[in-house]
Formats: C-alpha cells, sequence, structure tokens
C-alpha cells in the first residue's frame, strides 16, 4: 500500500528536483519500504519456521504439499523479474512496444502466480488443512498468505501501469514510475525465493 | 554574587530533598515483604551482586551529577558577556570517557555473570543433609497451588518449607502466565502454561513471609498472594504428619473409602475442567498413610453447627474444592484446595485474616471482597456461613 | 499569518477554504505538526488523568475508589497512551516541524502521505480512547502478553480495541518512517552533507531506521493476535491441544519493544543536544562521537530484547548474554552524557527556560541510567522485575528523560512555531514543579519497589510498609500535573498577548532561526547554502555579527508548493474503517466482514485519486 502511495506523491515537480543523492525520492522511499519488509516477512518465516512441525492433527506438509505446481509458480514468478526488466529497458529507451509486450508479459506471470496460490489454497481446504486444522496450517497460510496479497498488489500496481504505457503515458522520463514498481515487484520475487525453499523444500525432508 | 544567585537557585531544591529524606526515613518497617534483608542462599547472592552495583552506581551519580552542577555553577554566563572559547571536542576525552565507564561496567559484569550461573543450578543437597524438597507451584487465577509429590500432599495458598533445606520449585500455570516470588529468599520465576520452569531456595530463618503474584495475570493480579511458612525441621515433621491425616478425608469431606489400588486414588473421573495441568502427570499418587489418628470426620462430630456445616460443604463447596490435601481433586478443581483451612494464616489467596468474622464475610460476599473471582454459590444465610464457618474451623 | 493564494488553474476550488477545511486538508509539515502536537498533547493529559487516577487508587492501603476492572484499564490505558499518544507523536510533531527546516528543505519527500499518517495517528488515538465510553478500554497492559490477550482469557472486545488500536498506530508510524527517512537523506539543502547535519537530524533519522526495522515484528505479532481473537488460530496459546507457545509472543513484543524504548528517548537526546548549544553559546560537544554513540544505542538495541524476559527462566547463557549486551549500551549512552556536560562545560550559559529543562533532563537520566544498569545484573533484575522499582526506573528515562527533553523542545521552539514568547518566568515555575514533584512522586518507587511491592496491583495490603511511600508518590503526582497546568496557563496567557517573538530569539546555530517567527509556508524564500555545522553561526560569523537583521516576510512567487488535498483524510478514514470492521467481523464468517472491504475500498481509492492529482502549485504571498 505505501509503495502504491509513494508512486506520485513527491514535494516537487520532477523538474525542478534537487536530491542530495542521486537517487530520487520516490525511489529511496522504495527501498526504504522494502528493508521494513524485510522484517515484516522475517518475523512471518520464523513464525513459520518455529511451528512447522506443530500438525498432530490434520496433514502435515508431506502429505500436503504439490511441489511439481509450486515449483512452476516458481518459475513463472522468476521469469516475471526478467519481463519486468525487458519492460523496463523499452520504457527507458522509449520503445513502446517493447514496454507493452513485456509489461503484459510480467502481469500475466503476476496473475498466473496468484491463481496458482488461489487453486493451492482451495486445493488445501478440500484435503482438510483449513486456516486452524494446526499450527503449520495457520502460520502456512498467513506466510503465504501475505505474500500472494503483496503478489496481488504488485500485479494491480503493474496493471495500471500497463494503462498507462498503453494510453502512451509512460515516456522515457517518466520511466521511474515502472523502475519503481519493478524495485517492488523484484522484492516479492526474492521473498518467494527464501519462502519456496524454507516452506516447501525444506518441510518435505522433515 | 554569581555564586550566591546560585546557591540561592538550587536552595530549594535542597530542602526539598531534605525533607523527603527526613520523611522517608520516617518510614519505619517492618517490610515483611522486602528484598533488602535477605534470609536464604539464593537472594543473599543476589543481594550481594545488588549491593554491588549500588555502591558502584552510587559513586557514578556522585561523579556525573556533581559534573553537570559544577559546570551549571562555573560557567553561569550572562547575556553580555563575551563568545566562549569555541571548543568542538576532543578525541582523547572521548577515548578516556569511552574506557572509564567500560571498566566500571567490567567490575559489575564480572559478579553479575557468576551469579547467573551460580544461581541457575538447582542445589543437589541440603545443609540439613537431606536430598532437596520438590514442590510444585501451581498458578490459578487467582491463587497457588502446591503439591509435595514425594509427600503425597496438596494445599493452596500457604506454602510450608522446612528450615536449612533445598527446594526444589517446580511452576507451573493451570491458565495465565504468573510469577512465583518469595522475595526474602529467591528471585522471580514466571509459570507457564505450557513448560515447566523452575526454581529454588533455601531458606535460614523460619517465619512467615507475604508475597504476591509478580506478572501481571488479569482481574485479580492484585489480590494473588500467599504466605511462605519456614518451619523448623520439628514443626514441618507436624505439618506433614497433620496433612497425611487427610488421607481419611475424601475430597467432599466425608469419610474416605480407599479404592482397591492405591494409585487410582486420585486420577480416575476427575478430569479438571482446567485442561492445561494434566493431573495424572505431575502428581505421584500419595503414599498411602494408614489413618492412625482419624481426624475430626463430620460425622462423628457432636456439634450440630459443624455437622450442617459439612452438609452445606458438601452441597456448595465440595464440586471445586478439595478439603484434603491427600485427595486434592474435586470434580472441578477450579477452586483452591482447603485442606487445614481451619489453621491457616491467611484466607482469599493471602489477603484477609483468617478470622470467623472476615471468613464469615467472604463466605457471603466473595464478590464484593475480590471482585471476578471465579466462586458461584448461592447466597448463605448468617446461620447457614456460620454452619460453615464452624465446619472449616474444624479442618486442621 | 500568509494565507495560500494559488494559481488560477486551481484558485476555484480553494478560494473560500475555512479555517477548518484548510487544517483538515493540509500538506504543509508545520501545520501537520502542529496538529500531531495539539492531538498528543490532550491524549498527554488523559493519560496524565489517568495516572492521577491511579495515584489516588493507590494512596491509602485495600482502597475502593475504582473497581479492580477499572484499575487494568487505566494502567494499561496509561501505558498504551504516554507511548504511542503522547511521547511519540510529539516528538512527531518536532520531526514534522523542523526536520525540514533544520536541513533547509521547504517539505518533506512526501507531503501527503504525511498528512495520512497525522490522520492514522490521530483516528488510531480515538479509537482506542473511544473504548473508554462502552467501559471497554484495553485491560490486558501495554505489553498485552498472552495467554492473557487471547479470546479465552479477554473474551470482551477490551483486547479488541488495544491490537486494532496498535496496528492502526503502527501504519501511521511505519508512513511517516519512510517518509521521514527518504526526507533527511535526500532533501538536504546545498553543502548540508551528512556529519553537518543538526544532531536533532541524526537523532530522527536513527530513529526512524528503528521504527522501519521494529514496527514490522510488531505488525506480525498483532496480525497473529487477531488471526487468534478473530479467526480462532493458536499462535499463542494452547487451549484445546494446540502448541501454540505463549513465549512467541514474548520474543516478537521485544524484539520491537526495546527498540521502541530508544524511539522514545533518542528524539529527546538530539533535541537536547540542539539547546545546550545554544545556551552554552558553545558548540556540541564531540560531534561525530555523539552520532556514532547514538547508532551504536540503536544497534544495541536490537540485541538486547530478552532482558525484559529474565524471568521467564531462559538459562544461564541466554540470561548471560543479554546481561552483557545491555551493559554494553551504557558505554555509548555515558559518552552521551559526558559529551552534554563537555558541552555544557567551558561554556557561557544563559539561564532560560529550555536550558533548565535541558539540564534537568540530563541529570533524570543519569538517575534512569544507573537503575538501568541494576536491571542488566540479571540475578538483581529477578528481584525488581515486575516491582516498583522498575516503575521508578523507566519513568525515570521516559519522563525524566523523553518529557523533559520534549518540554525543553516545546520552549525552546515555541516561538518560532506560533511568534510568540512564553513567560520565563512561569516556565521557571513550571520546571521546579516538574522537578521537584517528578521526583516526589518516582524517587520514592525505588524504595517501595525494593521493599517488595509489585507492578499492576490495584491495591496493597496494610502492614508491608509500602503506606507512606505511596502517599508520598501521590503528593508528588499533583505537584506534577500543577505544573502542567500553569504550563498550560502560560500557553494561554500568551496566545493573543504574549511578546512578539524576533526570528532569532537565543542566539540559535541551527537554519530555522533565520526566517521568520512563524515561517511562511515556503519557509525559505531562496535554498540556504551550508558550509560547516551550526550553519547559522557560521553564517553570522561571516557577517561579523551576533544577530543577523530581522528576515522580513517575501512574497512565494514562483515557489512550488504541494497542493492541499482531502486524499490523505479519507484514506485514513478508510484503514479505521477496515479495523472497525475486524472487530464487529464476526456475523459475517470468512474472510473480512463488508465493513473492513469498505474500509480497504475507501482506502485504496483514496490512494488512486491522490496518485493522479496534481502534485503542486505555485504559491504567492498575500497579507
Amino acid at each position: 500500500m505505501t509503495a502504491a502511495v509513494l508512486d506520485h506523491d513527491a514535494a516537487h515537480a520532477p523538474e525542478e528536483h534537487h536530491t542530495s543523492f542521486p537517487v530520487d525520492n520516490r525511489k529511496m522511499a522504495i527501498w526504504t519500504f522494502i528493508g521494513s519488509e524485510c522484517m515484516f516477512f522475517a518475523s512471518l518465516i520464523s513464525t513459520f519456521v518455529i511451528y512447522r512441525d506443530s500438525h498432530a492433527k490434520g496433514p502435515g506438509p508431506k502429505e500436503i504439499f504439490e511441489v511439481p505446481l509450486v515449483t512452476a509458480g516458481t518459475a513463472v514468478l522468476l521469469f516475471s523479474s526478467f519481463f519486468v526488466v525487458m519492460a523496463l529497458n523499452g520504457a527507458q529507451q522509449g520503445d513502446r512496444k517493447k514496454l507493452i509486450t513485456w509489461l503484459s508479459l510480467t502481469v500475466l506471470c503476476g496473475c498466473f502466480f496468484v491463481g496458482m496460490q488461489v487453486y493451492e489454497f482451495t486445493h488445501f481446504y478440500h484435503e482438510g488443512m483449513r486456516y486452524t486444522t494446526n499450527l503449520f496450517a495457520t502460520s502456512f497460510f498467513t506466510l503465504t498468505g501475505f505474500h500472494g496479497t503483496h503478489v496481488a498488489i504488485g500485479t494491480l500496481w503493474l496493471g495500471t501501469l500497463l494503462k498507462d504505457a498503453i494510453k502512451g503515458r509512460i515516456p522515457p522520463k517518466k520511466a521511474l514510475n515502472l523502475e519503481i514498481a519493478a524495485l517492488y515487484w523484484h522484492f516479492v520475487d526474492v521473498v518467494w525465493i527464501i519462502i519456496f525453499p524454507v516452506v516447501y523444500l525444506m518441510s518435505l525432508g522433515r | 554574587m554569581r555564586r550566591s544567585r546560585a546557591l540561592g537557585w538550587l536552595l530549594p531544591f535542597g530542602l526539598l530533598c531534605g525533607l523527603t529524606l527526613v520523611f522517608l526515613a520516617g518510614c519505619s518497617g517492618p517490610y515483611p515483604q522486602s528484598t533488602l534483608s535477605p534470609k536464604g542462599d539464593f537472594a543473599t547472592m543476589v543481594d550481594a551482586v545488588f549491593m554491588k552495583t549500588v555502591w558502584l552506581a552510587g559513586i557514578v551519580f556522585l561523579l556525573v551529577e556533581g559534573a553537570l552542577l559544577l559546570a551549571i555553577i562555573k560557567f553561569r554566563g550572562k547575556p553580555n558577556d563575551p563568545e566562549p572559547k569555541q571548543i568542538h571536542g576532543s578525541t582523547v576525552v572521548e577515548i578516556i570517557w569511552t574506557i572509564v565507564p567500560a571498566v566500571v561496567l567490567a567490575i559489575v559484569a564480572v559478579p553479575t555473570v557468576r551469579a547467573i550461573f551460580a544461581t541457575a543450578e538447582v542445589p543437589t543437597t541440603s545443609p540439613d543433609g537431606q536430598p532437596p524438597l520438590k514442590v510444585e507451584v501451581i498458578g490459578h487465577q487467582w491463587y497457588w497451588e502446591f503439591r509435595y509429590p514425594d509427600l503425597g500432599i496438596t494445599t493452596a495458598n500457604e506454602l510450608h518449607v522446612p528450615l536449612n533445606r533445598a527446594i526444589d520449585f517446580r511452576l507451573k500455570s493451570a491458565d495465565v502466565i504468573h510469577s512465583f516470588w518469595v522475595p526474602q529468599f529467591a528471585g522471580k520465576r514466571d509459570l507457564f502454561p505450557n513448560r515447566e520452569t523452575r526454581i529454588w531456595m533455601i531458606a535460614r530463618e523460619t517465619g512467615s513471609f507475604p508475597s504476591s503474584c509478580t506478572e501481571y495475570c488479569g482481574l485479580e493480579h492484585g489480590r494473588m498472594d500467599f504466605y511462605l511458612m519456614v518451619d523448623s525441621a520439628k514443626s514441618f515433621d507436624a505439618w506433614v504428619q497433620l496433612r497425611h491425616s487427610d488421607s481419611a478425608v475424601a475430597a467432599n469431606g466425608t469419610p474416605f473409602v480407599p479404592p482397591a489400588t492405591t494409585t487410582s486414588a486420585i486420577t480416575p473421573g476427575t478430569t479438571p475442567v482446567v485442561a492445561a495441568v494434566a493431573p495424572g502427570k505431575n502428581v505421584k499418587a500419595p503414599t498411602p498413610v494408614v489413618a492412625t489418628t482419624v481426624a475430626a470426620v463430620p460425622a462423628a462430630s457432636g456439634d450440630p453447627r459443624v455437622d450442617a456445616g459439612a452438609k452445606l460443604f458438601q452441597a456448595n463447596c465440595a464440586t471445586c474444592h478439595s478439603i484434603s490435601s491427600a485427595h486434592p481433586q474435586s470434580p472441578t478443581n477450579i477452586g483452591p484446595n482447603l485442606a487445614g483451612i481451619g489453621t491457616r494464616k491467611m484466607i482469599a489467596a493471602g489477603w484477609y485474616p483468617n478470622n470467623n468474622a472476615d471468613l464469615q464475610n467472604w463466605l457471603q460476599h466473595y464478590n464484593d471482597v475480590k471482585p471476578g473471582v471465579f466462586m458461584a454459590v448461592r447466597s448463605l444465610s448468617d446461620a447457614e456461613a456460620q454452619a460453615l464457618v464452624a465446619y472449616l474451623r474444624t479442618r486442621r | 499569518m500568509a494565507t495560500t493564494v494559488l494559481e488560477p488553474a486551481h484558485a476555484v476550488a480553494t478560494h473560500k477554504r475555512s479555517v477548518l477545511v484548510e487544517w483538515l486538508t493540509t500538506v504543509d509539515h508545520k501545520k501537520v505538526g502542529i496538529l500531531y502536537g495539539a492531538s498528543a498533547f490532550i491524549f498527554f493529559l488523559m493519560g496524565g488523568i489517568e495516572a492521577l487516577i491511579i495515584r489516588l487508587q493507590l494512596v491509602r492501603p485495600d482502597n475502593h475508589l475504582v473497581t479492580p476492572e477499572f484499575y487494568n484499564q487505566l494502567f494499561t490505558m496509561h501505558g498504551t497512551t504516554m507511548i504511542f499518544l503522547a511521547v511519540m507523536p510529539i516528538s512527531a510533531m518536532f520531526f514534522n516541524y523542523f526536520v525540514p527546516l533544520l536541513i533547509g528543505a521547504r517539505d518533506v519527500a512526501f507531503p501527503r502521505l504525511n498528512a495520512m499518517s497525522l490522520w492514522v495517528f490521530i483516528l488510531g488515538g480515538l479509537f482506542l480512547n473511544f473504548s473508554f465510553l462502552l467501559n471497554a478500554a484495553p485491560n490486558g497492559g501495554w505489553f498485552g502478553y498472552a495467554p492473557l490477550s487471547a479470546r479465552q482469557f479477554a473474551p470482551q472486545m477490551n483486547m479488541d480495541f488495544w491490537m486494532l488500536g496498535l496496528q492502526t498506530l503502527g501504519i501511521a508510524s511505519l508512513a511517516a518512517g519512510v517518509n521521514f527517512f527518504t526526507t533527511i537523506l535526500n532533501m538536504r539543502t546545498h553543502g548540508m552533507t551528512l556529519m553537518r547535519m543538526p544532531m536533532f537530524v541524526w537523532a530522527v533519522l536513527v530513529t526512524q531506521v528503528l521504527v522501519l526495522l521494529s514496527f514490522p515484528v510488531i505488525t506480525v505479532a498483532l496480525i497473529m493476535l487477531t488471526a487468534d481473537r478473530t479467526f480462532g488460530s493458536h499462535f499463542f496459546n494452547m487451549t484445546s491441544g494446540a502448541a501454540g507457545d505463549p513465549m512467541l509472543w514474548q520474543h516478537l513484543f521485544w524484539v520491537f519493544g526495546h527498540p521502541e524504548v530508544y524511539i522514545l528517548i533518542l528524539p529527546a537526546f538530539g533535541i537536547v543536544s540542539e539547546i545546550l548549544p545554544v545556551f552554552a553559546r558553545k558548540p556540541l560537544f564531540g560531534y561525530s562521537a555523539m552520532v556514532f554513540s547514538m547508532a551504536l544505542i540503536a544497534f544495541l538495541g536490537f540485541g538486547v530484547w530478552s532482558h525484559h524476559m529474565f524471568a521467564t527462566g531462559m538459562g544461564p547463557i541466554a540470561d548471560s548474554f543479554f546481561s552483557l549486551a545491555t551493559m554494553l549500551i551504557a558505554i555509548p549512552t555515558g559518552v552521551k552524557i559526558f559529551n552534554w556536560i563537555g558541552t555544557l562545560w567551558g561554556g557561557s550559559i544563559q539561564f532560560k527556560t529550555p536550558l533548565y529543562f535541558a539540564v534537568g533532563f540530563i541529570a533524570m537520566f543519569i538517575m534512569g541510567g544507573l537503575s538501568g544498569v541494576m536491571h542488566a545484573v540479571a540475578p538483581a533484575d529477578l528481584q525488581q522485575t515486575d516491582t516498583y522499582f522498575v516503575v521508578a526506573h523507566f519513568h525515570y528515562v521516559l519522563f525524566g528523560g523523553s518529557i523533559f527533553a520534549l518540554t525543553a523542545g516545546a520552549y525552546y521552539w515555541w516561538p518560532k512555531m506560533f511568534g510568540r514568547m512564553l513567560n520565563e518566568t512561569l516556565g521557571k515555575v513550571h520546571f521546579w514543579l516538574m522537578l521537584i514533584g517528578f521526583n516526589v512522586t518516582f524517587f520514592p518507587m525505588h524504595f517501595v519497589g525494593l521493599l517488595g511491592m509489585p507492578r499492576r496491583v490495584y491495591t496493597y495490603p496494610a502492614g508491608l510498609g509500602f503506606e507512606q511511600y505511596n502517599q508520598l508518590s501521590t503528593i508528588g503526582a499533583f505537584v506534577l500535573a500543577l505544573g502542567f497546568l500553569v504550563f498550560i496557563y502560560n500557553v494561554l496567557s500568551t496566545w493573543r498577548n504574549g511578546a512578539q517573538a524576533p526570528a532569532d530569539p537565543w542566539g540559535g546555530a541551527t537554519l530555522e532561526w533565520s526566517i521568520p517567527s512563524p515561517p511562511q509556508e515556503w519557509n525559505f524564500p531562496t535554498e540556504p547554502v551550508v558550509t560547516d555545522k551550526d550553519a547559522l553561526w557560521v553564517m553570522k560569523r561571516a557577517a561579523g555579527v551576533r544577530e543577523l537583521p530581522e528576515p522580513q516576510p517575501v512574497s512565494g512567487k514562483g515557489i512550488h508548493m504541494p497542493s492541499p488535498s482531502w486524499w490523505p483524510l479519507v484514506a485514513a478514514c478508510g484503514i479505521l474503517i477496515f479495523m472497525i470492521g475486524i472487530m464487529v467481523k464476526r456475523p459475517w464468517a470468512f474472510p473480512f466482514g463488508p465493513i473492513s472491504m469498505l474500509g480497504f475500498a475507501i482506502t485504496a481509492f483514496a490512494v488512486l485519486k491522490w496518485s493522479y492529482q496534481p502534485v503542486d502549485h505555485a504559491a504567492t504571498s498575500h497579507h
């Protein structure tokens, strides 16, 4: 949310920007926000690690995780990070076609990932793993649910930028708008790259 | 001129501090809950390192506050004074006043770590040559349950320990977090519903000592007190004997018919409502004591008031309160064990003196005395309450 | 005061703004700051009244002035209010008003986000206090330990108010954290390098780092508590066979809670570091040592949280580690105290009210620091924790420390903020009442704590020797309250008729004193150029004068300033509605009630609207 707020809220019109560091305010703010979010996910991941063996009642990770599907989701999310870099490159070069193509692909990836998670959660629900079934389930849903919310917000954010791009409102000098969203998107990816092994792979070996 | 103004400026404050000190000197004891007069090994060790810290802190306090005071007296300026010399700092001075506090802290740190390790382990032997006495402390909202697994005794709100014996406390809570503290003898230790914690003490002085719960535990946290009774070896043994005499009394106060096997004496059919404490796990079956002295069994009493009280107890109180140390499990186990209530020092979790008037008042108006307490009895007439008091008095 | 006239494009909509609308839509960091201060001061008075009732209840043993239920609400709300609704936002008032002025900027980096922080804070504070009207104020302590805060033991909505109120306030703090971190790093004027920044700005910067890294932890803890209380999970309790661990709450809470202590005190350090040099007429002693010691305090502050948990029995190795780490913090703290004394030493000290409070701060903070070292001694802490000794300790650092320094800051910066001088005599009366009242209240608590009086008890029995100490504390509390009445009288009596404040009444060293009191909307007509620390002293010295000529108000033609906006307030309302929705969620099952959905939609809509709103307008002055 904060990230989105920052998007257009700067004290001075961009042309008369004077900043102490050669970084735009919004870019610095998103980095700051990302730093803070690290502690947010660190707390959630720690909680999951503490509780991942608490599944005396109900299914545990071995019975329930569908690793191939999640691996596919992980791959898609990883690729999307590459796509958004290409889109940004297009925006900076003023290549509108390139920008729109790659940005659309990124948004598609985001949608796929969110869809994958919705499917996964529904599946777990039908398999008897509900939010309060056991602490493994609770901390799993809390962690991945909040990550999924971040992906969803990021997808919406990139979606609005895609709309702007189609309407031709992202000229090279406004490429920063996309760059900020891309930074956030990379962060969300990186968090998943930690969650995927810690939550899925390491829990299977237990 | 400048100095005298400064002194005049300090005068009111100095005067007030003086008055405060005079007032504080007027505060005279006794301080039965004080940490400053340790009477046990654990507390003595803590006190030693604490006093060391206090002295060091006192010296640092005088030096630093003195320097501050000197600075504001000495360098008092007037608006038209010339600009003082502009000094931006000095690396040498910075290094000095980084190292000096580090040294002072090292002086505190060494005995601290030593005391941490010295107090961490429960001693394996006692000064009186006996093995340490195990006591299980169970915190309830808002009273204390004490179990002696090796003696087969359960009691509440009055903790008896022998002099010169290491006491090995095993702490657990039945509901929320509480904290167990016997200030003259040891530091605090929290009680958790999902884990056992431990602390120990060795008492070096007999007497009765008040104490309180020291972790906020809800509505009546302020009135979750108990008394620690440090007994001489002889009187402790007498107390144990007295408690064992309860083996002839069932939890509800009727004469107890021992079941075929002793181990099943307390476990079956008494699943407590408060589920966090598994009684079977914590309590060893009481040593079957053949009742040599059958204490006052209600039916055997000659006093009609006592008999009436016994019936009232059975009808109204026995669901939640056990009146026997040896058969501690009342059906719900919500209320404190009342074994020996007739001779306890205090009632209502260490709050009111155990006299007939207060006991009767408590029975009739417990919700005014201690709002929110989990007692739920129909209101008792004066006669009924007096009969109950008479009966409870017989429980020693 | 200059009013804002907008460029013709926006003029139609805004020409007839009433005063109320002007304040509700403001994005001016100075107005935001004043609103922070005013609302926080009201909350501070409420917290003070709660404290006075507490003191009256404890004036004699076995007192029945209030019920135990109400007492528990009082001490919970007193702690929560003073931390989150008084000390933090009063500090935020100074951040808002003075950080841009001190670094020579015209506003913060994100003015509308800043306004949103303000409104979220105010609404969160009102939400928390609204609970009193329902007789359902939070009653589980400001630390909300599980499982006492679980639905099982706290079935009413008291703790819902607490967890959702704190969550709301956390959003405000985090948004402000991002904003001020960026502002300080990126909005400094020409030549204002990091190591030339005024010490207060450094303090704010370090504080924001603490906020940004510690608040997410309490956010997560509160999310889990919300899940436990609302959705029936068992993160922190073990009913019905679940394996939740109340220790997890304690760790998460104190990983946040200890840095929070420094969030409360570092701004105070900064304010005192501004005031002492000005009134000693001598630069701050050991500037870089002050910067590094503050950074070190913040860093170590993240490694000592378990010293709040010695009584849980963590074992000797953990106890030793956290004991020693806590003692380490005393070293940089000591360095700061010595440097303050070093600043006074050799100066020409001008005894104005702000200096009184600043010196009072040092004297009281030393005492709080020393009792803090006593807590670091883990075995001694086992005796002191949860007794009145701890209450004495943290009031010496948070009242004797933070509140003394914030009051010093109020007297120091009042002329700049409101253009009037406060009465010096009344200020000194306030100081003496506060110093005496404070010590009479809290010094006896050391003794009564060591004599065995536990904290958070609504009454105590006679015969334990607690009576006279408690009487003394109660008397002191009322002297303290009298001190603040004098302050209020001082403000009211000088509001219209007080002496007009010049631009630079104290002989200041920093940029805010180079512009009129109160400053015009755009702060600086031209962006100032800084060549060294104590920028204004450098300028005066270069001009060879002790006082620069009084700056005149200028026309702001051509200066672009952010436009006022309703959307921050609307977004804040949405967040509050979201929180209320969680509370009344129960009739609807999954996952949030429609009210929360509505709140989320409102916030999202408001944020989108402000994203596409034009950013700024050119301002001109008109009298």
